[in-house]
């Protein structure tokens, strides 16, 4: 909470949500509505995707309406943000080649480099220092399976 | 008598080494959680959960209590000393608290905010101790048509006061129960909304969705922001902590306020510890001589919130027990912990699990206890935390929730999914569309769906049953008129007061 609400953004993201309402409608219309013994798989999609559309469409009504105010979007703030998600993104998918340590050792050194600006010595300590905690705390302490790659670990 | 004796065998579990030193780990993690800005307690249990399951369910469910309630005790802590509510339920708090420590006043702040949390989330578990079981009793007369309503109910009234805009809150609850429903429907074995992935013919996992949305989430729009607060000093020593007597006495009120409101608002779904700390800074104001001052550090202003916050633990538990309904995103984390371990929150859960109840119970009365003694000579140790550097904290995050989701099913495309969902709950937080009734609607969309339709087969198809019988009429005559709530203007312009940050 807390956001300013932003015109387009509640026009785009309504319309986006009507699209996926409309969609699940489509998609309940294939299952049994009704059958003898009740109720079938189509029949609760059905009604929330309904619903769905017609509330998604009564925000894009009301966000066209509404005189044009809110603050705008904050694009190096949401630079920063995209840029963690990628990287985050990025790690997961590299789990599987080179394992949860590695990849996460990866993530961390460009979170403390690149979006923190800190030094490269100091984000290289952090991120082989991280990694390795995880490794000794959830892999050898706890015994709990972590991806692990090309390399074995 | 009947509830002593329960209680003693309580203790009993609760007295256990074991179970003892988890409910000490969950209340210094709650703590520590609940100090830090921007990692919440939903988070945390939601990460955390996963790493419960080679414990036993007692000693899990007492310390992910701990780490819920020990949270409240620790946002005061940052709203105090850096004007940052270290949780939502903490936000009132700065408003007199963070005025109080820039008159030099900080510790006899925190010491009555320890307090008026000890006294009220004690008054909180006794009355979870006396409440749950009697209405576990009355809900043993529940069918289908009463529990379809009963989760109505409780969405609408978390759709309610999520946010601003019921619409988009509506919305949320909406998406909650799509996700709910991908997967292989139970009744009929048609799989629904599956795009041909095998993975997700056994649907989506509901701890991949609340810490995509509720960790990753909450990282991602943290991550954008540079920190540029001030951390006040923190008292030393037990002496600047402790309030004094006429501090004490101003606050009677409040103490008996604080346990009241904040019990009460937290039996009702929706309602939350941010809103009853709301309602009762609101009240204290209302009835103190010296409201004018309000805003301005007065001690009242601290300990009715601080005290609401942690008496809303206890009735927050009521519904989760007794009638398996959470009312807030912590809840439905705590529910599906309930539902992984094995049982089955409801009206039977306490008379067949007597000792995990009151076992919860007494771990709840020694970890409130444990918090007082942690809390008041241990802040300035507990404040150091606010010195741990974003860029070591964020990707802890990252980590514990990949190690969390992964400890799971052990599949690489859960933690494809959870990146996936931590980008929803971004843009949520970004779009202004609340969190809390998308998992609220996911944790409780299987048995909506499942009492709607077990209605519908006892009554052959005729909707009618939903309002013949008297308790299922009552609660959707109720979830209707919540939802029109908005719609009266008066009583509109009161929701958006209680969900304003300045709004006591």
């Amino acid at each position: 909470m807390g956001e300013t609400t932003n015109r387009a953004a509640d026009f785009w993201s309504g319309l986006a949500l009507a699209a996926l309402g409309t969609y699940i409608v489509l998609e309940a219309r294939q299952w049994e509505y009704l059958g003898p013994e009740g109720p079938g798989a189509g029949f609760f999609p059905l009604w929330y995707g309904i619903a769905m559309v017609a509330l998604s469409l009564a925000l894009v009504a009301s966000s066209a309406l509404r005189k044009p105010g809110g603050g705008g979007i904050d694009w190096r703030n949401a630079g920063r943000s995209a840029a963690a998600w990628l990287a985050f993104a990025a790690s997961v998918a590299a789990c599987k080649l080179v394992g949860f340590a590695v990849s996460f050792a990866l993530l961390t050194f460009f979170i403390v480099a690149v979006l923190y600006r800190r030094p490269l010595a100091v984000a290289a300590t952090v991120a082989v220092a991280v990694a390795a905690g995880f490794q000794v705390v959830f892999a050898m302490a706890l015994g709990v399976s972590l991806p692990s790659g090309v390399l074995g670990f | 008598m009947e509830i002593l004796s329960s209680l003693a065998q309580g203790f009993a579990v609760a007295l256990a080494p074991a179970n003892l030193l988890w409910c000490f780990v969950g209340v210094l993690l709650g703590t520590v959680i609940g100090i830090m800005p921007g990692l919440g307690p939903p988070a945390t249990i939601a990460m955390l959960l996963p790493l419960t399951f080679q414990m036993t369910p007692a000693a899990a469910m007492i310390m992910l209590a701990g780490i819920y309630y020990g949270a409240k005790y620790g946002g005061s802590t940052t709203s105090i000393l850096l004007n940052v509510p270290g949780e939502s339920a903490s936000v009132v708090t700065c408003l007199d608290g963070y005025q109080m420590a820039r008159k030099g006043r900080a510790g006899a702040a925190l010491g009555i905010a320890a307090i008026a949390s000890f006294v009220a989330g004690t008054v909180g578990v006794l009355g979870l101790m006396l409440v749950a079981p009697p209405l576990a009793r009355f809900a043993l007369a529940f069918s289908s048509p009463e529990y379809f309503g009963l989760m109505t109910l409780g969405l609408a009234l978390v759709v309610l006061l999520a946010g601003r805009s019921v619409i988009k809150a509506l919305l949320a609850a909406l998406v909650g129960l799509w996700i709910a429903s991908m997967g292989t429907d139970l009744f009929s074995a048609t799989s629904r909304f599956t795009f041909g992935q095998m993975e997700l013919l056994a649907g989506i996992d509901f701890i991949v969705v609340a810490i995509g949305v509720f960790a990753i989430g909450e990282v991602l729009a943290n991550i954008a922001l540079r920190e540029g607060t001030q951390l006040l000093p923190v008292p030393k020593g037990l002496r600047n902590l402790l309030p004094t007597w006429q501090d004490l006495k101003d606050c009677r009120f409040a103490f008996l306020n604080g346990s009241v409101v904040g019990f009460l608002v937290g039996v009702l779904p929706g309602g939350g510890s941010t809103i009853a700390s709301f309602l009762s800074y609101g009240l204290e104001k209302a009835v103190s001589r010296r409201r004018g001052q309000f805003g301005t550090g007065v001690i009242e202003g601290v300990a009715a919130p601080e005290g609401a916050n942690n008496s809303e633990t206890g009735g927050a538990l009521v519904p989760l027990l007794t009638l398996g309904i959470p009312g807030s995103g912590t809840t439905a984390i705590l529910l599906a912990a309930l539902v992984l371990w094995g049982f089955k929150p409801g009206p039977l859960f306490i008379p067949e699990n007597p000792t995990l109840f009151w076992g919860l119970v007494a771990s709840m009365y020694l970890g409130n206890a444990m918090l007082l003694v942690l809390n008041l000579p241990l802040v300035p140790a507990f404040a150091q935390v606010l010195r741990l550097p974003v860029y070591v904290l964020y990707p802890l995050i990252f980590g514990v929730s990949m190690v969390g989701v992964y400890s799971v099913s052990g599949s690489p495309f859960d933690l494809a999914l959870l990146a996936a969902f931590g980008l929803l709950g971004y843009l949520m937080r970004k779009l202004d569309y609340p969190t809390a009734p998308l998992i609220l609607a996911l944790a409780l969309g299987a048995g909506l769906e499942r009492a709607l339709r077990q209605s519908l087969m006892m009554s052959g198809g005729n909707l009618a049953i939903l309002v013949e019988r008297p308790i299922a009429a009552v609660m959707l005559s109720l979830a209707l008129v919540v939802l029109l709530i908005p719609l009266v203007g008066r009583l509109n312009a009161w929701r958006l007061r209680a969900l304003e940050p300045d709004g006591g």
